[in-house]
């Protein structure tokens, strides 16, 4: 659950999605849900030469399970705030 | 909880989903469930490549299981008629590898 409820805070930032195809799509984290499945809003691929196949898509939902990593801002990371979530996790408490 | 991220917000209307072994599938989505299972209307394929520019190959009604789909966007229709797809040329997207 901490991942779901981190990702929740991150909704409205930019945010980077880089696929296990190694695609990688840019834009405003909409919504996230339990499976961390993510909608994102405004998108760009990064390399678009490259990659043509979504010209025409400015709003994309990505199944969790193809997500290899997801950059964040760096003002997007409260790092005291995510440690004490993490240790509360790791007690089970 | 607000905005849920579902696919009910594209329901009836034109998607572009990239599927697991690289392809891109376009259609009218016509359901789904919690699996991401997808139910697509007057489909179509949209081959990529590099020799050539994109084919369009008629599917129909399709459904496509969850585990293979990888991306679901919705297609911007005012983008996609002023797209000359005859003369995008790029690699097919390379396979999800787990």
């Amino acid at each position: 659950m901490l991942f779901f409820s981190y990702f929740k805070e991150l909704v409205g930032k930019e945010v980077t999605v880089e696929l296990k195809n190694d695609l990688a799509i840019r834009g405003i984290l909409h919504s996230v849900d339990q499976y961390l499945n993510i909608k994102l809003e405004h998108t760009r691929v990064v390399d678009q030469e490259k990659y043509p196949h979504m010209l025409s898509v400015r709003n994309c939902f990505i199944r969790g399970s193809v997500v290899r990593y997801v950059q964040l801002p760096p003002d997007g990371v409260d790092i005291d705030i995510l440690h004490d979530a993490t240790r509360r996790e790791a007690r089970g408490s | 909880m607000a905005a849920a991220s579902t696919l009910e917000s594209l329901v009836d209307q034109m998607i572009s989903v990239i599927t697991n072994d690289g392809r891109n599938i376009v259609g009218i989505l016509k359901g789904f469930d919690q699996a991401t299972n997808i139910i697509l209307d007057e489909s179509h394929e949209r081959v990529y490549s590099t020799r050539e520019g994109v084919q369009q190959l008629v599917l129909g009604l399709y459904i496509i299981r969850g585990d293979n789909i990888s991306v679901v966007g919705e297609l911007d229709e005012d983008l996609d008629s002023n797209l000359d797809l005859s003369t995008v040329k790029a690699h097919p997207l390379k396979p999800v590898i787990h």
